[in-house]
């Protein structure tokens, strides 16, 4: 009943002055529609780059380092293990840079709850033939489904199909860098060379664009078959366990964990990758910084309109207070004009937000670095419209708060003498 | 002896800018039920001001004031609110209407605001209050389509919502014309003498003063005519 009263009391004053209350929700609106706006683009374009590196990085990767050993024989040595030993000029071992046991360790990860899948990788240094020149270049041996399902493979092979790389025997999918010089098309057969000296002929079944030129430029793609012929090795053989998690952040963690456990090396995706980190972050901090800056210049315009408000309406205030409103019902009037400004223009906001983003989303992006994107980038959060929509309510409380507490303090003596 | 409603002992009431100056000097005042008062005097006599610490809004002063049998001092500020909305009614020289609402609508916020009764029974004394003074047919209208005289009567027929004690007017014809004055005056005198209503009109109008049950003179602050 009395709140009744009092949102019909300041529905009233609202509707008295509604040109001026259209501007001050206006105000909300527009900044909450830039609001959500940027922060869906840029949190968009965010994940987008992000994604570049994230979706094919595995969170964790294990793999054997060509390094000396760390302790040497003579450290092992009851006589002198008091002493410092020094030893000059030390060779690495003739450590081989497969992973051994590795149906063993794959076992083992597969039956950790934390692992969300793992994908058995060789890497190989070889040559590519074209004529007499040899372009050096890395060729990945890859379990086909598994590097699909964990590192979206399907989306960076720009022409071919992926799957030919699994049914084909012989079969190769270039980086579009090393395609262009090489002058290949798909069905060609073209000649590689492996570190070791041995020839092998494949097909071309596939084109493969990361966005990033400088692995286009030397990466190309096999199955794991093809991989162990092309090194003259085993069925057995692999040189990389990637290891995508349930969770990124526990990647760091995690690798030790499992560097530990299995005696190989690994290296998490936040060590490899901090530089992206971080400029998400600030892009991120940046959007919020316009967005806030914008709800605090509405707020400011509440603020005015309010007092302008208060100023007209004095004799109104003085006559409710005469007649039995309470300086805290006089405040209650006003907060509810602006937070029914700001709960009004919020909502509006939210919703052009959305459709400002869903704008964005059309317009056609297209650029050779970034095969899967057609339009820019938005990310629908609806934590950002929760974000939007509560502040949007508290800068309006905040700008209500002051004209409102001035209104309640209006002494109706002074006014009504002052007539 | 009946009881007063109104009644305060000695109140005294400075003024502090831009020097302390003593408005108001040893008042002592007590009004009973169904008594139709005035308080006359010069201007600057403190005839208002008083009006003002009676009513509860000013409450800078010495003294004691009770109403209702009730000591306002040291009661808060919400407190008081609740007392004028439910105990004084008001009537100011200007008639203080809210334009955004209707007529109607005027004379029932105080009753809503009391929330005593439902809405639809404010609405009915509302009406039956307009109908008293004679602008029912005007209840739908907004109060700036209304002439001085028939707002003045919305703003008693407001003042009236609550049934209160007593009404208070500060100059309540100050504004209006011989005809509508005429109009009002007599309005209060059948509110007193009809409905049993105790009024407390400030007044500079010697003549209207004459016509009331009592006046109550007031010069430099002081009470000069003999307690009734």
């Amino acid at each position: 009943m009395k709140f009744k009263l009092i949102a019909s009391v300041s529905k009233s004053l609202l509707l008295a002055r509604w040109k001026q209350t259209l501007v001050a929700a206006i105000g909300v609106t527009f900044s909450i529609t830039m609001f959500i706006g940027l922060l869906s683009f840029m949190s968009g374009l965010n994940d987008l780059l992000d994604g570049l590196v994230v979706n094919r990085t595995p969170h964790i990767r294990l793999y054997n380092e060509i390094l000396p050993s760390k302790k040497q024989p003579i450290d092992k040595s009851v006589d002198y293990n008091t002493s410092y030993n020094f030893i000059r000029s030390i060779k690495p071992k003739n450590k081989l840079l497969e992973i051994y046991n590795n149906a063993a360790v794959i076992k083992t990860l597969q039956s950790d709850n934390r692992v969300l899948g793992i994908a058995p990788k060789i890497i190989a240094q070889v040559f590519y033939n074209v004529g007499t020149i040899d372009l050096t270049g890395i060729i990945n041996g890859i379990d086909v489904e598994e590097e699909n399902r964990l590192f979206l493979f399907k989306d960076y092979v720009v022409e071919g199909n992926y799957i030919d790389l699994k049914n084909t025997p012989n079969s190769i999918v270039l980086g579009k860098g090393v395609a262009e010089k090489m002058l290949t098309n798909i069905g060609d057969i073209i000649q590689i060379t492996t570190s070791k000296g041995e020839r092998l002929q494949l097909k071309v079944v596939g084109f493969f664009q990361s966005g990033l030129q400088d692995i286009d430029k030397v990466q190309s793609y096999t199955s794991i078959a093809t991989a162990q012929k092309l090194l003259g090795e085993s069925n057995s053989y692999i040189t990389d366990i990637q290891i995508k998690l349930k969770d990124i952040v526990l990647a760091p963690a995690l690798a030790k964990e499992y560097a530990a456990l299995f005696e190989l090396d690994a290296i998490d995706i936040q060590t490899a990758n901090s530089q992206f980190e971080t400029g998400s972050s600030v892009r991120t901090l940046i959007s919020y910084a316009v967005g806030i800056t914008l709800l605090i210049v509405a707020g400011f315009g509440i603020y005015n309109i309010l007092n302008m408000m208060i100023y007209e309406k004095m004799d109104s205030i003085a006559i409710l207070k005469a007649t039995g409103f309470s300086g805290g019902d006089v405040n209650k009037i006003f907060i509810t004009i602006a937070l029914s400004i700001g709960i009004f223009g919020g909502l509006l906001g939210l919703i052009f937000g959305f459709g400002l983003s869903a704008l964005i989303d059309q317009i056609p992006f297209n650029t050779a670095a970034l095969p899967t994107v057609k339009t820019y980038p938005i990310n629908y959060n609806p934590k950002f419209y929760m974000v939007g929509g509560i502040f949007s309510i508290i800068t309006t409380y905040f700008a209500g708060y002051l004209p409102s507490r001035k209104a309640s303090k209006i002494d109706p003596v002074i006014i009504i003498r002052g007539k | 002896m009946e009881k007063s409603i109104l009644e305060c002992i000695k109140i005294n009431k400075y003024f502090y800018d831009p020097v302390k100056i003593q408005v108001l000097k040893e008042v002592d005042i007590s009004i009973k039920k169904s008594e139709f008062v005035s308080i006359t005097g010069k201007s600057g006599c403190g005839k208002s001001t008083l009006l003002y610490i009676l009513s509860t809004m000013d409450t800078d002063y010495e003294g004691k004031l009770l109403i209702d049998g009730v000591e306002m001092k040291g009661k808060k500020e919400q407190e008081l609110a609740s007392v004028r909305n439910e105990k004084i009614g008001f009537v100011f020289q200007f008639h203080y209407l809210l334009n955004e609402f209707s007529v109607i609508k005027n004379v029932m916020l105080p009753g809503l605001k009391l929330a005593k009764l439902s809405e639809k029974e404010v609405e009915a004394n509302a009406y039956e209050k307009l109908k008293i003074l004679g602008i029912e047919s005007k209840a739908l209208k907004k109060p700036n389509q209304l002439s001085g005289g028939q707002k003045q009567r919305v703003a008693i027929a407001r003042a009236l919502i609550n049934n209160p004690i007593i009404i208070m007017g500060d100059e309540p014809t100050g504004n209006l014309d011989k005809k509508n004055s005429e109009i009002v005056f007599n309005i209060f005198k059948e509110l007193a003498e009809v409905y049993h209503q105790s009024l407390l009109i400030v007044t500079h109008d010697n003549e209207f003063a004459a016509r009331t049950h009592r006046i109550i003179e007031m010069e430099d602050g002081r009470v000069i005519t003999p307690k009734a």
